[in-house]
């Protein structure tokens, strides 16, 4: 028989260094799929976030740049300005994108920076313990919202990133995907390659979220979070292409 | 060439750092310092390098720790309040082993103060504003032309140590109108290719972080970082003695506050009173050891600043009680007045 | 007539999530029985029947890049 499906070699021979059923690893595997794809592992500097993928450096052989929580949007401006034809991946979760990192991506959108960014929208703080993230949906328990997040309780709504950055300029490229099951996840791939190839030809500021799990934090099995992000977030955050070729779809 | 040009101090910093092979710079417009940002607008795209004005110092100098990481020569400046967001930013770069150029020209605080100029950031500049332990070399020029040389210096230093050098001025150096000749660069290189991000072929992958999860690491690099600052302390200290050799009483000043002192001794001297100045040019390292010696000969140190008083508990420590320490000071924007201290050193040397 | 395929797992990198078993559509992988576990102490992924076609839909599910796909 054939070998028709092996692992990446980008990655260390090793597990993924996140929790058992984590959305991170299946979604790096993608990214390194993508980047396998067009050659060029050697050429790739990878934008890692403060957040559970911080760890990306303990399992991925790329040239890797760690920045503070946050800023991870500007410092990926400053690797791509210094070296233009290196592929850029910025990988950033939902508290350092959408919370702290508000600013610095928003500006790193409209600036058009040619760039590939990987929103990981897990609806939660993983590496902190659990506590509630910008885009915790409503009802949704977490460790500072143990009654489940209320915006009438002055707690906020759960921010759609994808139709929040639709309408910048700047932007060429946007998709949100899901990762809840095999073809969902084969989408993502193809999204997160698209944007990469949109870098090669210098198209601009390509922008692909994923609906992912976080089984620990979200008190699931694993298979129980796939289902979540299936019917609870995918309702809230819906799929599907927000920009194609600079223009909003 | 070395033809003599007037210029202001930010012009001067910004002409020198270009000609030092500054790629990318990244600002956000604050007052007294804007002169920076608008002449590498001008001047630094022509040279095919890099200016972005950023949406917050926050980003600038995330952007400079981007773009260090691919071993360009990088750099940001702002004022004071500026200078507070961007202190995370620097503690990251000390922990990264990334070199960077950050010019601070300080303005009145606390808050946001006036835009006269201030010594108010002394503090932050050299006992780390951003957290754990770190140093960096200080920079404080008193003329224009140092202002231009001591920024050349800083991109080499940078570079030498892997650690973000502070030129560390004021409002009064950035705005005023200076003749100077800017030297050659020193032409020295740097190499990066064990570190550098990009262009891999032929390399294991390299890392640029703070972060280690693993029991003892992060001690360890702490403990390296040691040995580098102690290189720094040993090597890098830099200071001015004016007529000090004589001299019944020293002034200690650094930057605008030196200037003053230096019209200060003059005047005295011409009056009859043996004065003398000590004047750092680094902050850090500070010049403990020259003026611990200087108590050997001097009985009265006289410190000089334009903040309710910060250097001055430097002076203190390396005084170590052997000698009386005086003090002026000119919180918030105000300037210190020759026949102000004039006054206060009569009376000073009166007793 | 389907394809006929297999699977090979690094045991030691499965985390015994059952992500991968979610997307079998002919129920040929379980996991290992309680007790049964890698040095890390999960159970892991096994094939329990031979009908499997070689899909690579598993694979493709998989955090931990713990299985190869075979195909005729
Ligand atoms: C300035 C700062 N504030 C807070 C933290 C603590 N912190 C680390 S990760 C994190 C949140 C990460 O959540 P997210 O971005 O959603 O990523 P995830 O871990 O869920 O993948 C926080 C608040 C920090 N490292 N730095
Ligand atoms: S805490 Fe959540 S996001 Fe972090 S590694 Fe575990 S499952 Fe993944
Ligand atoms: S998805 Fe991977 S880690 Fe999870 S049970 Fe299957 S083989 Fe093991």
């Amino acid at each position: 028989m054939k070998k028709v499906y092996e692992r990446n070699n980008i990655a260390l021979d090793m597990p993924s260094p996140y929790c058992p059923g984590c959305g991170h690893g299946i979604i790096h595997r993608m990214v390194m799929d993508a980047i396998k794809e067009v050659g060029q592992a050697d050429n790739t500097i990878f934008m890692a976030p403060v957040g559970c993928s911080i760890l990306a450096y303990t399992y991925l052989d790329l040239d890797v740049c760690q920045p503070a929580h946050g800023r991870t949007p500007a410092a990926a401006t400053g690797v791509k300005r210094a070296l233009p034809d290196s592929l850029v991946v910025l990988y950033q979760g939902d508290g350092d994108l959408a919370a702290i990192g508000t600013a610095e991506i928003v500006h790193a959108v409209n600036r058009g920076e040619n760039i590939t960014a990987v929103f990981v929208n897990n609806a939660i703080y993983g590496m902190t313990g659990g506590q509630m993230a910008p885009t915790t949906l409503e009802g949704q328990r977490a460790t500072t919202c143990p009654e489940g997040r209320n915006p009438m309780l002055g707690q906020g709504y759960p921010i759609r990133v994808c139709e929040l950055l639709q309408s910048l300029r700047g932007l060429y490229y946007a998709e949100r995907t899901s990762v809840h099951d095999a073809k969902n996840v084969l989408k993502t791939r193809k999204a997160i390659k698209k944007g990469i190839e949109n870098q090669m030809a210098k198209k601009g500021f390509s922008f692909i979220e994923v609906l992912s799990p976080c089984p620990v934090n979200w008190g699931m099995t694993p298979r129980k979070a796939l289902e979540y992000v299936e019917k609870e977030m995918a309702a809230y955050y819906p799929l599907g292409e927000f920009k194609v070729d600079g223009k909003i779809v | 060439m070395a033809e003599k040009v007037l210029m202001k101090g930010n012009e001067a910093i910004a002409e020198a750092a270009i000609r030092s092979g500054l790629k990318c710079y990244f600002g956000y417009p604050i007052t007294p310092q804007n002169e920076i940002p608008a002449y590498m607008a001008a001047h630094l795209t022509k040279k095919g390098g890099t200016f972005i004005q950023a949406e917050s110092e926050i980003a600038a100098i995330n952007m400079v720790y981007g773009a260090s990481c691919t071993g360009a020569r990088a750099m940001t400046s702002s004022s004071s309040p500026g200078i507070s967001l961007k202190q995370e930013g620097i503690s990251y770069l000390v922990g990264a082993k990334l070199p960077a150029v950050i010019v601070n020209i300080m303005r009145g605080g606390p808050g946001l103060g006036n835009i006269a100029p201030s010594q108010a950031d002394y503090f932050q500049s050299v006992k780390g504003g951003g957290h754990g332990d770190y140093r960096m070399i200080v920079y404080t020029p008193e003329t224009v032309q140092e202002a231009a040389d001591l920024t050349m210096k800083a991109f080499d230093k940078a570079d030498e140590y892997r650690n973000p050098v502070l030129i560390l001025g004021d409002a009064i150096l950035g705005q005023m109108m200076e003749p100077l000749i800017f030297k050659e660069p020193s032409g020295r290189t740097f190499d990066k290719s064990s570190w550098k991000l990009g262009n891999r072929k032929d390399r294991p992958s390299h890392l640029i972080n703070s972060l280690s999860l693993s029991e003892g690491v992060v001690e360890e690099w702490n403990w390296e970082l040691k040995k580098k600052f102690d290189l720094m302390t040993e090597k890098e200290m830099m200071v001015e003695e004016y007529l000090t050799d004589d001299a019944d009483l020293v002034f200690v000043a650094y930057g605008t506050s030196a200037r003053i002192c230096r019209a200060v001794v003059n005047q005295s001297r011409k009056e009859g009173y043996k004065t003398g100045l000590i004047r750092p040019i680094t902050v850090w390292p500070f010049p403990s050891d020259v003026i611990s010696k200087c108590t050997r000969k001097t009985k009265d140190f006289f410190v000089v600043e334009m903040s309710l008083g910060q250097m001055i508990e430097d002076v203190k420590l390396a005084v170590l009680g052997r000698a009386s320490i005086h003090f002026h000071g000119r919180p918030g924007g105000g300037i210190p007045a020759e026949p102000d201290i004039m006054k206060q050193l009569k009376e000073i040397m009166k007793k | 007539m389907a394809k006929k395929g297999k699977i090979e797992v690094r045991i030691e990198h499965c985390k015994g999530c059952g992500l991968c078993i979610t997307s079998c559509k002919v129920d040929a992988i379980a996991l290992s029985n309680a007790g049964e576990t890698n040095s890390y102490g999960y159970q892991y992924l096994k094939m329990v029947k031979d009908t499997c076609t070689g899909c690579t839909l598993c694979a493709v599910m998989c955090p931990d890049q713990a299985i190869d796909v075979y195909r005729e």
